[in-house]
C-alpha cells in the first residue's frame, strides 16, 4: 500500500493559474480552507490550501508559488484537513521552517497532537485579566510602560534602530517575582535576514535559553507565502506549551511588516478590493486573530505573552501596519530615531509608548506603592520639559525663566539618567523608581501635585534621609 | 431546504434556495452554523455566516428557519455576557474555555424560575406595551412584563408565583377571537426598531461622573454621542467609565471587534464595583456583549443591533438605558468586508455606499420616548459610540458619517494622550448640542454653571492663542496678566479636566463637586488678579501653598466636597491678599 491511497480526493483538471493561485475543477468533498498537495510533473510536491470552493471550481493558494505547474500533468490531492501543527513537548529546543518542518537536522517530531494553526477561540468570559508584572530590567519599560504576563505588547521600530538588541536584552533579563514556574520562548522569524535570525539564535544560546526555545524561521530568501503561516505556527506552539504544558510563554514575532507585505501581495493576487495603501480591508481582523492569541485563561496555569516587532515604513506611526497593530495590541513600545542619535540606549520614546495593562501589574505588593504616582509625575515633568525645549530652540534657553530652566534640565537628565541605561544594565524596579525620585528632588516641591503628600514624605530623598 | 454551492470566506452561496427571504436566518452544514440571507438571485441565496466557515463543503445542507434574526427579551438579561448573536458566553463556558464552532446557548435560561407578581386582574382589557406583571430580576431592577407588540384582548387568567420564561403567566382572550398564552419571554427582530408612542427632545442631564462631560460637554438622556480617537487615546476607558458610573437604570456595554483582555478586565471589574447610590453590585444593572476582534467578522454586524434591541426593550419598561459601543468602526469594517466579497461598487475607502444610512439606523434608535401601553411612562436610550479612525485622521468616512448623525462629539486628541492628559478629550474641538437643553437642570444644582463654564472655556481658548505667541517669543516675554492666565488655565486643565479613571475617589465626580472645583479655580483667578494689580508677580503667586491644595481637591470624597472645599475657600481668601501699598 502506498501513502497515495490514503488520499481520498484528487483532480487533474487544472484550468488556470494566476499568481500563486491555481484554479481547478470542483473537487467533491473538499473543505473550505482544506490543505492540498499539488504534485508537479517532476514529482515535486507543493502544499496548498483551498481558499474558495464551489460547484464550478476550486481555487487553491499554492505555497511556494506556481512556477513549473502545468495544466496537463499536475494534480491536486486533498489531505482531508486544515493546516495543522504536530506538537509534543520535544518541540522545545527545535527549529522549524515556515510550514512547520524541522530544519535543524534533527528527527521528525513524534506528535502528541495535531493542532489547527488558527488556534481555538477563547471565550472572552473565560479569560483571566493579565496582572503579573514582568520585570524586564529596563526603566523606560518597567517604570513607565510595564509589561504583564498575557499581554500583547509590540515594538514599533524603524529600520536601523536597535529593536533586536532591546528584545534580546528583554529575553536575557526578564523575570517574574515568583520564579519557580516554567517558562519558554517561541521565536517566529518572518522574512527577516539570515543575520538577524542568527543574532537571536546566538543570543538565546548564550543566555542558556536555547533549550527552552522553539523557533520557526522564514528568512528573506524563503517563500513569501509561508510568511502567512509562520507566525500562526509560532502562536500554535506557544498555545500548546501554555495551555497543555502549563508554561509561561513569550512569543516573539519579527518582523510583522514583512507579514503584512505578504498579506498585501496575496490580496492583490486574489484581486480583492484594496483598502488603505493597498493593504486588504480585512488586515485588522487578520492581525487580530494572531495578536489576540495572547492572554491567560481562568483555571489554566500558563500564559501567552506576545511581543511582535515591526518596522514602521518611513518611521510613520500612522502607516496601516503600526496603526492597525496599535488598535489591537495592549499598547506599544516605540523607538525614536532622535534619541538614538543622541546616544540614548534604549531609545524609547515614552510619549508614544504605552502599556495598557500596566495598572493591573503595579503598585503595593506587586512593584511598589509609589509606582503609579511616580509614573504620572514623571510624564508630567518630562512633557513640560520637552515643551520648553521646543520653545527654547527658537528663543534660546536664556530667554526662559528660572523655573522653566529647571524643567528643561530635568528633561535632559530624565533622558540621560532614567531612559538611558545601556545594554548590559539590569535595573530592579525599585531602582528605577528611585531614579524618578532623584529627578523630583530638582523640582519645586509644590509642583509634585500628582504624588500624594504621604508618599512625598516617605520617598522624596530629603525626607527619606531624615526618616 | 438548499445546499451549499460555494464558500468564500464568511460568505456562502446556497442553491435550491427558492422560498428563502432576505434576512432569513439559515443553519449551515452539520455544525448548524448561523447565517443570514443577504441577497437572492433566482434559486441562489447569498448568505453571510456569523461563525467560522472553515471546513464547510460544497453540497452540505442549508436549512431555512423561517425567521429573521431575533433577540430574546425577558428576565435573565441583566448581568449576562453574550456574544454577537446573543448566545450566553457564561453557558458556553461550562464546557470549555474555548468556543466550539456551531455551539449553541440560549440567551435566557430556560430552567430558572422568576417570581411573577401580576399588576392586572382577570377581566382587564390590555394591549401592546401594557405591563401585566413584574419580576424582581435583581435588587436594582424590577423587570416589567409587557404585552407583546400587536396583541390586544382581555385577561382571562393571570398567574402569581414562580415561573420560567417559557411558562404561561397569563391567558389572553384576543379581540379577534381565540386565546393566547403569554409567557415572560418575547422575541424581537433585531434590525427593526421597537415602537413607542412619541419622542421628546432630550433635556435631562445624564450624569456620568466625568467632569469634562457633565460640566463642559453634557450628554442628555436619550442623546447620541460619538467618541472618536486614534489608538490608545482613551475611548475604551471612557466608555467603561460611562458604563460604570452613568446614572441610568440599565447599562449595556457592546464590545464590537475589540480586545479579549479588555473584555476580561471589564467583566472582572464589574464583579467588584458597587453602585454609589445603593451599594449594590453594578453587575445588577449591566448587560455585556463581547464580540472580540478574533471572533467571526459577520457577528459584529449583528452585535450592535442585538445590543440596541435589548436597550429599547428596557426603555419600553420606562427605564433610562445607556448603550455604549466599542467600536463602531469595527462594525463598519465588517460591512466593508461583506460588501467587498459581494463585489458591490464601493463608496469612499471601500466602505459600502450605505455606510451612512446604516450608521444612522443604529444611532437613530436612541431617544427619550413616551412608551406604549399603560401605565403611562417614559424611557430613554442614550447611545455613545467609539470611532477608531485609521491614523487618527478624522476626515475618514466612518468619523465623518457619524458626525452628521450625533449631537455630541467628544474628540480625543493623540497629543493629549501622549502627555498622559486623561481623559484626552480636546476642549477646543469637542461639542455638545445638549448644552441649552440641560441648562435648567444644571441651574438647580448651581445657578452659576453657565457663567463658570463659559469663563473657563474662554480662558482655555485664550490659552491656545497665547501658546502660539509663547512659541515665538518665549513665556517670559508675556505681560504679567497673560502669564497669570497661563497659570490659571494650567490649573483648569490639570486640576479640573484631568481625571484619572484609576483613582479610587476621582474616578467618579458628582456635579456639585465639579461645580465647586471649577468655582474655586475661578475665585483663585479673581484673587490673583488683585494681587497682580498690587504689584505681586505671577512667579511669586505661583509659589503660593494654596496651589497644591487646589490641585488635591480631586481627592476629596464626593460627600465631603461641600464642606472641605468651603474650608479651602476661606483659607484662600486669607492667604491670597494684595500687597499693602500696592496699586489697587
Ligand atoms: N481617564 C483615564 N484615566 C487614566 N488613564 C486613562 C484614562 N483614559 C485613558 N487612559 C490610559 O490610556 C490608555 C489607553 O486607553 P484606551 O484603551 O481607552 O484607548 P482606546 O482609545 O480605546 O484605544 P484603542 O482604539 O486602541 O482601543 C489606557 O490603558 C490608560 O492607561
Ligand atoms: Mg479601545
Amino acid at each position: 500500500m502506498t501513502l497515495d491511497s490514503l488520499y481520498v480526493k484528487e483532480t487533474k483538471a487544472i484550468s488556470r493559474t494566476k499568481g500563486s493561485l491555481l484554479v481547478a475543477e470542483s473537487i467533491p468533498g473538499v473543505q473550505f480552507n482544506e490543505m492540498v498537495d499539488v504534485r508537479l510533473a517532476t514529482g515535486e510536491i507543493r502544499r496548498g490550501q483551498a481558499i474558495d470552493i464551489s460547484k464550478e471550481a476550486t481555487i487553491i493558494q499554492v505555497f511556494g508559488g506556481v512556477s513549473e505547474v502545468d495544466l496537463v500533468a499536475s494534480r491536486v490531492r486533498c489531505k482531508g484537513e486544515t493546516l495543522k501543527l504536530p506538537v509534543a513537548k520535544d518541540i522545545l529546543g527545535r527549529i522549524f521552517n515556515g510550514l512547520g518542518d524541522p530544519i535543524d537536522g534533527g528527527p521528525a517530531i513524534i506528535p502528541e497532537d495535531y493542532l489547527d494553526v488558527n488556534g481555538g477561540l477563547v471565550n472572552p468570559a473565560g479569560r483571566e485579566p493579565p496582572a503579573e508584572f514582568i520585570e524586564t530590567g529596563i526603566s523606560a519599560i518597567d517604570g513607565l510602560n510595564a509589561l504583564v504576563r498575557g499581554q500583547k505588547l509590540p515594538i514599533f521600530s524603524g529600520s536601523g534602530l536597535p529593536h533586536n538588541r532591546i528584545v534580546a536584552q528583554i529575553i536575557r533579563q526578564a523575570s517574574v517575582k515568583k520564579t519557580e514556574e516554567q517558562f519558554a520562548i517561541v521565536f517566529g522569524a518572518i522574512g527577516i535576514s539570515y543575520d538577524d535570525a542568527d543574532f537571536f539564535m546566538q543570543n538565546l544560546e548564550q543566555t542558556g535559553a536555547r533549550e527552552r526555545t522553539v523557533a520557526f524561521i522564514n528568512t528573506a530568501s524563503d517563500p513569501v507565502i509561508e510568511r502567512i503561516s509562520t507566525p500562526r505556527l509560532a502562536l500554535t506552539a506557544g498555545e500548546y506549551l501554555a495551555w497543555k504544558e502549563g508554561m509561561h510563554v513569550l512569543v516573539i514575532l519579527t518582523d510583522i511588516t514583512n507579514y503584512c507585505e505578504a498579506l498585501r501581495e496575496l490580496s492583490a493576487m486574489r484581486e480583492e478590493i484594496p483598502s488603505r495603501r493597498g493593504y486588504p480591508g480585512y488586515m485588522y481582523t487578520d492581525l487580530a486573530t494572531m495578536y489576540e492569541r495572547a492572554g491567560r485563561i481562568t483555571g489554566k496555569e500558563g500564559s501567552v505573552t506576545v511581543m511582535p516587532i515591526l518596522t514602521m515604513p518611513d518611521d510613520d506611526i500612522t502607516h496601516p501596519i503600526p496603526d492597525l497593530t496599535g488598535y489591537i495590541t495592549e499598547g506599544q513600545i516605540v523607538l525614536s530615531r532622535e534619541l538614538e542619535r543622541k546616544g540614548v540606549y534604549p531609545p524609547i520614546d515614552v510619549f508614544l509608548s504605552l502599556s495598557r495593562m500596566m495598572k493591573e501589574g503595579i503598585g503595593a505588593g506587586k512593584t511598589r506603592e509609589d509606582h503609579n504616582n511616580v509614573f504620572m509625575q514623571l510624564y508630567a515633568a518630562y512633557a513640560e520639559g520637552c515643551n520648553l525645549r521646543e520653545i527654547s530652540t527658537i528663543i534660546g534657553a536664556e530667554a526662559l525663566g528660572e523655573r522653566d530652566r529647571v524643567y528643561l534640565n530635568v528633561a535632559d537628565r530624565f533622558e540621560k539618567e532614567f531612559i538611558s541605561q545601556g545594554e548590559v544594565t539590569k535595573r530592579r524596579v525599585e531602582d528605577t523608581l528611585d531614579i524618578g525620585w532623584a529627578l523630583f528632588s530638582a523640582l519645586p516641591e509644590e509642583d509634585l501635585k500628582l504624588i500624594s503628600e504621604e508618599l512625598i514624605k516617605k520617598y522624596l530623598p530629603k525626607y527619606a534621609r531624615e526618616a | 431546504m438548499g445546499k451549499i454551492w460555494r464558500v468564500s470566506g464568511p460568505l456562502v452561496i446556497g442553491e435550491d434556495m427558492k422560498g428563502a427571504q432576505v434576512y432569513e436566518v439559515v443553519e449551515i452544514g452539520s455544525d448548524r452554523l448561523i447565517g443570514e440571507v443577504i441577497g437572492l438571485e433566482e434559486d441562489k441565496a447569498i448568505i453571510q455566516v456569523h461563525e467560522d466557515t472553515q471546513g464547510l463543503k460544497v453540497g452540505e445542507e442549508v436549512k431555512g428557519t423561517g425567521t429573521i434574526l431575533t433577540a430574546e427579551l425577558g428576565p435573565g438579561l441583566l448581568g449576562s455576557i453574550y456574544d454577537g448573536l446573543q448566545k450566553s458566553l457564561t453557558v458556553l463556558l461550562e464546557n470549555s474555555p474555548f468556543i466550539e464552532r456551531g455551539a449553541k446557548a440560549f440567551a435566557l435560561p430556560r430552567d430558572k424560575k422568576w417570581h411573577f407578581t401580576p399588576t392586572v386582574k382577570v377581566g382587564d382589557a390590555v394591549s401592546e406595551g401594557d405591563v401585566i406583571g413584574t419580576v424582581p430580576e435583581t435588587h436594582l431592577v424590577e423587570h416589567r412584563i409587557m404585552v407583546p407588540a400587536g396583541m390586544k384582548g382581555v385577561i382571562k387568567k393571570i398567574a402569581e408565583g414562580d415561573y420560567t420564561v417559557v411558562e404561561a403567566v397569563a391567558l389572553l382572550e384576543e379581540d379577534g377571537g381565540g386565546e393566547k398564552e403569554l409567557i415572560m419571554m418575547q422575541k424581537w427582530p433585531v434590525r427593526k426598531p421597537r415602537p413607542y408612542k412619541r419622542r421628546f427632545a432630550a433635556s435631562k442631564l445624564l450624569i456620568t461622573g466625568m467632569r469634562i462631560l457633565d460640566y463642559m460637554f453634557p450628554l442628555a438622556l436619550g442623546g447620541k454621542a460619538a467618541i472618536p480617537g486614534g489608538f490608545g487615546t482613551g475611548k475604551t476607558v471612557a466608555l467603561q467609565q460611562l458604563a460604570r458610573w452613568a446614572e441610568t437604570q440599565i447599562n449595556i456595554y457592546v464590545g464590537c471587534g475589540e480586545r479579549g483582555n479588555e473584555m476580561a478586565d471589564v467583566l472582572h471589574s464589574f464583579k467588584k464595583l458597587k453602585d454609589p447610590k445603593t451599594g449594590r453590585l453594578l453587575l445588577e444593572k449591566e448587560i455585556f456583549i463581547a464580540n472580540t476582534s478574533n471572533m467571526p467578522v459577520v457577528a459584529r454586524e449583528a452585535s450592535i443591533f442585538v445590543g440596541i434591541t435589548m436597550a429599547e426593550y428596557f426603555r419600553d419598561m420606562g427605564y433610562d438605558v445607556l448603550l455604549v459601543c466599542d467600536s463602531t468602526s469595527r462594525w463598519a469594517e465588517a460591512m466593508r468586508e461583506i460588501g467587498g466579497r459581494l463585489e458591490e461598487i464601493p463608496g469612499e475607502e471601500g466602505f459600502p455606499a450605505y455606510l451612512g444610512s446604516r450608521l444612522a439606523s443604529f444611532y437613530e434608535r436612541s431617544g427619550l420616548v413616551e412608551c406604549l401601553g399603560s401605565p403611562e411612562r417614559s424611557g430613554s436610550v442614550t447611545v455613545t459610540g467609539a470611532v477608531s479612525p485609521p491614523g487618527a485622521d478624522f476626515s475618514e468616512p466612518v468619523t465623518q458619517n457619524t458626525l452628521r448623525i450625533v449631537d455630541a462629539f467628544f474628540a480625543l486628541d493623540t497629543t493629549l494622550a501622549n502627555k498622559r492628559h486623561f481623559p484626552a478629550i480636546n476642549w477646543l474641538t469637542s461639542y455638545s448640542l445638549y448644552v441649552d437643553g440641560v441648562k435648567d437642570w444644571w441651574s438647580e444644582i448651581s445657578p452659576q454653571w453657565e457663567a463658570t463654564r463659559a469663563t473657563a472655556l474662554k480662558l482655555l481658548q485664550q490659552e491656545a492663542e497665547l501658546e502660539e505667541i509663547v512659541r515665538l517669543v518665549g513665556p517670559e516675554a508675556l505681560p504679567e496678566s497673560d502669564k497669570l492666565i497661563l497659570t490659571v488655565t494650567r490649573m483648569i486643565r490639570e486640576d479640573f479636566l484631568m481625571q484619572s479613571a484609576y483613582n479610587e475617589v476621582d474616578t467618579y465626580c458628582v456635579p456639585l463637586k465639579a461645580q465647586l472645583m471649577l468655582q474655586t479655580i475661578n475665585r483663585f483667578y479673581e484673587l490673583a488678579q488683585k494681587m497682580l494689580d498690587s504689584g505681586i508677580s505671577t512667579a511669586e503667586i505661583r509659589t503660593s501653598p494654596i496651589i497644591p491644595r487646589i490641585s488635591r481637591m480631586k481627592n476629596i470624597p464626593n460627600d465631603e466636597a461641600k464642606e472641605r472645599i468651603k474650608e479651602l475657600w476661606s483659607e484662600m481668601e486669607a492667604s491670597l491678599v494684595p500687597q499693602r501699598g500696592g496699586v489697587v
